[in-house]
């Protein structure tokens, strides 16, 4: 077995055994781990990559681990990094349903919640300032992001179509 | 209880990772409809603990709910069962996408379409980002989360020692509230 592979599990298995809070809160650990640690990804084909996850059915994280294993050594790279991240949480599931009631009430899980749930919004929020200047690169780009702030917050536009439109644009602006 | 088969949760988890758009959080309702409303393989009171038990710990959470479901139903197998159903639409639907996505990214009509969606991409993640912000809007949950930015984005820490540094923050703040409810008690 390549190098590589064992490689994609390893991470992908380090990335999953901390990420809490799910999709975007789970961001800044890809990043880190995939564009500097590695190099698997540039930064602007990560950016693009949360886009295609974003459009298609199914969890950013499996999308994610999905296409970068695969980019780097196809069907095998994409297993081993899709098990990987799914590894250590799904032994947690397993031990935690033999025990739902203590873990409930559990003040372990709650104090360490305390904690968790404002770091959430602080790792998803630096995830997206890591990205910001490989993705607006120009005041059309800056326009163009307070348009679709408007369109998420006021109009509420479910976030597909809030991509779609955002590519037609793309398409007059740089094409 | 009823018993479930195996190509029943199978075919169940596999049509909920084909159709539902936006991740995790967009599944549970669509969990709740099939396995507590319609099936009734798991009742209401169960299915909100349950809930808070996949949320709490790490992971992806339709997976970790169809690990749970699949346990829960079927043993080992029915957990095997359901997360290849979860997983395989997404893992097969992407890969053929990146086949796609590889050969045409450096076409100028193709790399003009995604100068615009990354755009989107920063949006949709502040938004999250902003909405998760305002569930923590006190004096503790603007510090804590302000810590967590300035930690990985502007000193590039990296974020494996926040998640543990925090969550240990938490734990003693926590504790030491408790402690003092207590002495008052």
């Amino acid at each position: 077995m390549p190098v590589i592979v064992l490689s994609l599990f390893f991470t992908f298995m380090f990335i999953g055994a901390v990420s809490f809070g799910g999709g975007y809160a789970m961001l800044p650990m890809f990043e880190r781990m995939i564009v500097e640690t590695h190099g698997w990804l540039s930064r602007s084909l990560f950016i693009d990559m949360i886009a295609l996850s974003q459009v298609t059915p199914g969890p950013i994280a499996i999308n994610s681990a999905t296409f970068i294993g695969f980019q780097l050594t196809g069907v095998m790279g994409a297993t081993a990094a899709t098990t990987g991240v799914v590894a250590i949480p799904v032994v947690l599931v397993g031990v935690a349903s033999k025990y739902m009631d203590d873990f409930k009430e559990s003040k372990i899980v709650k104090g360490i919640y305390t904690g968790l749930r404002p770091a959430f919004v602080g790792l998803v929020l630096s995830s997206a300032a890591s990205i910001v200047t490989d993705a607006i690169i120009d005041w059309w780009g800056l326009l163009l992001f307070f348009v679709l702030m408007g369109l998420l917050w006021i109009v509420k536009l479910h976030p597909i179509l809030v991509i779609v439109i955002s590519g037609i644009v793309g398409f007059i602006i740089y094409g | 209880m009823q018993t479930v088969s195996l190509l029943t949760l199978f075919r169940t988890f596999l049509k909920i990772g084909a159709f539902t758009f936006g991740g995790g959080y967009a599944m549970i309702p669509i969990f709740e409809r099939e396995f507590v409303q319609r099936y009734g393989y798991i009742k209401e009171e169960e299915f909100g603990d349950v809930l808070v038990m996949v949320q709490s710990l790490p992971g992806v959470i339709a997976i970790n709910f169809a690990i749970y479901i699949g346990l829960r139903l079927r043993g080992i197998k029915g957990a095997i069962a359901s997360a290849v159903g979860v997983a395989l639409p997404s893992f097969i639907i992407i890969m053929v996408i990146a086949t796609f996505f590889f050969q045409y990214i450096d076409h100028p009509v193709v790399a003009a379409i995604f100068q615009g969606v990354r755009v989107a991409v920063v949006a949709l993640i502040t938004t999250a980002g902003l909405k998760f912000l305002k569930q923590n809007f006190h004096m503790q949950g603007i510090f804590l989360a302000s810590l967590t930015f300035v930690l990985v984005f502007s000193a590039g820490v990296h974020p494996f020692f926040v998640i543990v540094g925090l969550a240990f923050l938490g734990y003693v703040i926590f504790m030491t509230k408790d402690v003092i409810a207590r002495d008052r008690a």
